[in-house]
């Protein structure tokens, strides 16, 4: 299929300029009028839908304007243009009626869940938009059958307009919308949902409700917040994490030019919120960048980070035991395989580096702290690029006292993400130095401070060891992580999880843990765990299959078993019949198996996370010099129905070249609690010139759809890995690339 | 502090800012223009990327000053008169962005690789195009792009394409 091809008829130039024009003058951004023929008056002007929850999805004015809000996040997964095409479809909305706007505030209550992360917002969030949609669109049949004085139940809904097929009758949404609103709401039991067969949006292929705002520079990026009176802010933490401040010479700082006021903060103990630093106010953003390279700060590091990559790498080979300290699982008699002289035994080391997220968007928050005057309460007013406002609304009230009623929250595009900005501690700087300033301030991080003070993809070490047995299947699996603790624990993402494959398929298997100390702060990494476990484990496979002499495919399948789902009807649990028709699809639409000449390789990796099962097969060159080029990947991936087929290719693409720009050049390393890279010239990233050719194929299955933010990104890389090996006998052990010699 | 005059999107301007205070900076928080995006600040990523006398320049390398009395085209400036570029057109059409904020960026090193070789190959297209990072990497789409914008403007001259 084709699926790159869009729907030239929906993505028109024309098509899009009265959607495009309505937000560019911003006609659309408040609060709307529920406009009708009737005269109401202010108090008794109901809702669309009556309901809070449908009240708060759909708006329709007398032009036609159907006003579809999002309520999750975007940071370029796409979110914001496919929930409401969801809402549209099942109302029978026209796309180019759709105006889709950012819910005002943080409110879940009244919009549900607004936190975006772990590609579930779109699996849980699916029956509510279809909720929305059905009931708006209900309502519109129950007004036309007054208006049309026919049966409903001989009413259809489609392109804005309730048609009645017999007669060839119909009424638009706009002729209908004053009548809409009075029409009793109807139960959420009662709703009929569209068969997949008459989807008209879902599963088309749609630009990007916010693509006119970005190529003309109006988007709504959290750094372009402009407001009234504003000062722009800087602040210095301490290279190492944890460091405490002794003194600074602030009070020279406050005579560099375009510097309003300094100040020394103490932060509140938990450096994920508010370390030690010094923030600097001025008239722009370059003035108190400028300043701060005049900072002469005493720190105090006697509890800051002394974290040592090349430490870590000592302590992970120094483990002798093939088993860690924490047995996370364990199934079957693994040992019994490991001691058979029939078998065959493997052993071995996988590493890899800390990364960072390298959002292009710098870190960056506006806050307006506001002393209540006269026995009001204080607010605060945010615009806040996250991932995450109902923490943020958690962290407003622990840190800072501030109820939700105290808050006024404006959820703003992020410039990425990838699960960076689930956290608040840029927020908690605005808010300081706005709260010392007693004015609006815009924080934004440098470049440095975003890769400094990122929470990095944590690093780490896994011992494999397997038993293949005479048959030439594996007979064992025991795997052991060496991986971060912080605070006396393991850190969230430190695996292993026995939900991952080949854990959950594996009858003698064991997993473990080993911990070292690392301080350096870490936390969600597109597909966390699975990015890195996805190439220690499928590497390790393929070389099993080497080692048996086998196919790397036809033991995946063998691997898999008989199809069934590992724990029904829950989608984060694997369904071995899907990943084996993913795997069978890869493999056909790359010509697994086929003939490559001397110095070329095709590499095969399946992975299952964030309720997707992928499988990518990579084709590489290698030459003499070590020069590698990836050709091509083929990706097959069941995600159930696709809703917007140009959002979902462009996930898988940018995943794949995420991936791939990852394992090539990407490394953090740190020394005495200090990051050593803090921008892209230490950084390699990868250009335009190194993408390949990406072909990707949907098995649109009748399961729920969930999302394809990050489960696309996993098995890029023991895709490559295995390709290199079978372009060259070399074996792939480490990322990144470029410090085995590869070049890009 | 100096006053300098700039000239705009064909807007003349005074502003004030030190000397070295690069272009950047005074476009997004002295004269207001945020479309011009903030990404590594040592000319590596181009997200900050504009026309002076028609050339894609790195904003945050080149100092105000230097840019006094020069023709600066931002990517605001681009639409002619409410008219979009081809090369918008096509971004929109193709779907480009994912997170969108190098795209600013990479519309402006298109538009002036254009402007210079206005049926570029993808060899020509790789080379203007790599000093523009995208995390997101839309790399893909970005020469679908192009390359359509760059018939667009042959269909609009009239001439043939296939």
């Amino acid at each position: 299929m084709n699926n790159d091809t869009l729907n030239a008829v929906t993505l028109m130039p024309a098509q899009i300029s009265r959607r495009g024009f309505l937000k560019l003058t911003g006609l659309t951004g408040g609060g709307f009028v529920l406009a009708s023929a009737l005269e109401v008056t202010a108090e008794s002007v109901p809702s669309l839908v009556g309901s809070v929850e449908l009240n708060a999805y759909v708006q329709i004015t007398d032009d036609g304007t159907i006003t579809i809000y999002s309520g999750s996040p975007e940071m370029g997964q796409g979110i914001k243009t496919s929930l409401p095409m969801i809402v549209a479809e099942e109302m029978g909305a026209d796309w180019d009626d759709v105006v889709v706007v950012q819910t005002p505030g943080v409110d879940t209550e009244r919009y549900g869940r607004q936190s975006a992360g772990g590609s579930y917002t779109l699996y849980l969030n699916w029956n509510l938009m279809r909720q929305m949609g059905a009931t708006a669109g209900d309502m519109f049949l129950s007004a036309a059958a007054v208006a049309m004085e026919l049966p409903k139940k001989e009413l259809k809904a489609e392109n804005s307009r309730v048609v009645h097929a017999k007669t060839g009758e119909s009424r638009t949404f706009a002729e209908l919308a004053g009548l809409a609103y009075r029409q009793p709401i109807p139960d959420k039991e009662d709703l009929v949902y569209k068969g997949r067969q008459d989807y008209t949006i879902i599963g088309t292929a749609k630009s990007q409700v916010d693509s006119l705002e970005i190529v003309t520079g109006v988007g709504d990026f959290g750094i372009d917040t402009r407001v009234p009176d504003m000062l722009y802010g800087v602040y210095e933490k301490c290279p190492a994490v944890g460091g405490r401040i002794l003194s600074a010479n602030i009070e020279e700082v406050k005579n560099e030019p375009g510097v309003v006021d300094a100040y020394v903060i103490t932060g509140n103990g938990n450096v994920r919120e508010l370390m030690d630093g010094v923030g600097i106010v001025g008239d722009s953003t370059w003035a108190v960048y400028e300043a701060r390279k005049k900072l002469r700060i005493k720190w105090d590091e006697a509890d800051a980070s002394k974290d040592s990559w090349a430490g870590f790498v000592e302590f992970a080979r120094s483990v002798e035991a093939h088993t860690g300290n924490d047995v996370k699982l364990e199934r079957g008699d693994v040992d019994a395989a490991f001691t058979d002289a029939n078998n065959k035994v493997l052993n071995r080391f996988y590493e890899y580096p800390y990364v960072s997220h390298l959002c292009l968007e710098p870190m960056n928050c506006t806050a307006h702290y506001k002393v209540g005057r006269q026995g009001d309460e204080d607010s605060l007013e945010v615009w806040l690029p996250t991932q995450n406002g109902p923490r943020f609304q958690e962290v407003a009230d622990r840190v800072y006292g501030l109820k939700k009623e105290q808050l006024d929250i404006h959820i703003k595009r992020m410039g990425g993400s990838f699960g960076r900005r689930s956290s608040n501690e840029y927020a908690c700087e605005a808010i300081e130095l706005s709260k010392r300033s007693g004015r609006p301030v815009k924080l934004t991080w440098s470049r440095e401070d975003s890769m400094r003070y990122d929470f990095f993809r944590e690093g780490g070490f896994n011992k494999l060891r397997a038993a293949i047995n005479p048959q030439g299947q594996i007979a064992a699996w025991e795997e052991q992580t060496i991986g971060v603790a912080q605070g006396g624990k393991p850190s969230r993402f430190t695996g292993p999880n026995p939900r991952a494959f080949p854990f959950s398929t594996m009858e003698n298997v064991r997993g473990s843990l080993t911990t070292h100390r690392m301080d350096t702060l870490v936390g969600p990494w597109r597909a966390p765990y699975s990015n890195t476990h996805a190439f220690v484990s499928q590497s390790f496979i393929h070389e099993l299959a080497v080692a048996a002499g086998r196919d790397h495919v036809e033991l995946l399948i063998e691997m898999m078993g008989e199809a069934k789902w590992l724990e029904e009807d829950n989608i984060r649990a694997l369904n071995t019949g899907r990943a084996v028709d993913v795997i069978k699809l890869a493999a056909e639409k790359a010509g697994w198996g086929r003939a490559m000449p001397s110095g070329h390789g095709l590499g095969f990796a399946f992975y299952f996370c964030h309720a997707a099962h992928v499988a990518e097969v990579a084709e590489v060159t290698v030459d003499g010099n070590r020069n590698l080029t990836l050709n091509k990947v083929t990706a097959a991936i069941d995600v159930g129905p696709i809703i917007n087929m140009s959002g979902a290719i462009s996930q898988v693409q940018g995943a794949i070249i995420d991936g791939f720009s990852t394992m090539v050049g990407q490394k953090i390393t740190m020394e005495a609690g200090r990051i050593k890279q803090t921008n892209l010239d230490e950084y390699p990233v990868l250009r335009i010139d190194a993408a390949p050719e990406i072909d990707v194929h949907f098995i649109q299955s009748d399961y729920a759809p969930t999302g394809l933010g990050e489960p696309a990104l996993p098995p890029l890389a023991p895709a490559v890995a295995n390709a290199i090996f079978a372009a060259t006998g070399e074996r792939v052990r480490s990322m990144p690339l470029t410090e085995l010699g590869y070049k890009v | 502090m100096t006053v300098r005059k700039l000239k705009v999107n064909g807007k003349s301007l005074e502003v004030e800012v030190p000397d070295d205070m690069p272009l950047l900076w005074a476009l997004r928080d002295v004269i207001g223009l945020t479309g011009t995006k903030y990404g590594c600040g040592i000319g590596q990523c181009g997200a900050c990327t504009v026309h002076v006398n028609g050339l894609p320049v790195r904003s945050c390398q080149v100092k105000t000053a230097d840019a006094a009395n020069a023709d600066i085209t931002t990517i605001e400036g681009l639409a002619n008169d409410g008219e979009l570029h081809p090369l918008q057109h096509a971004w929109i059409e193709q779907d480009v962005a994912q997170c969108g904020y190098c795209q600013a960026g990479q519309i402006m090193s298109a538009a002036a690789l254009l402007n210079q070789k206005p049926n570029p190959t993808d060899d020509e297209i790789d080379g203007a195009m790599s000093g523009n990072y995208c995390r997101c990497g839309t790399y893909i789409r970005i020469r679908k792009a192009i390359r359509k914008a760059a018939r667009f403007d042959n269909a609009a001259a009239g001439l043939e394409n296939s």
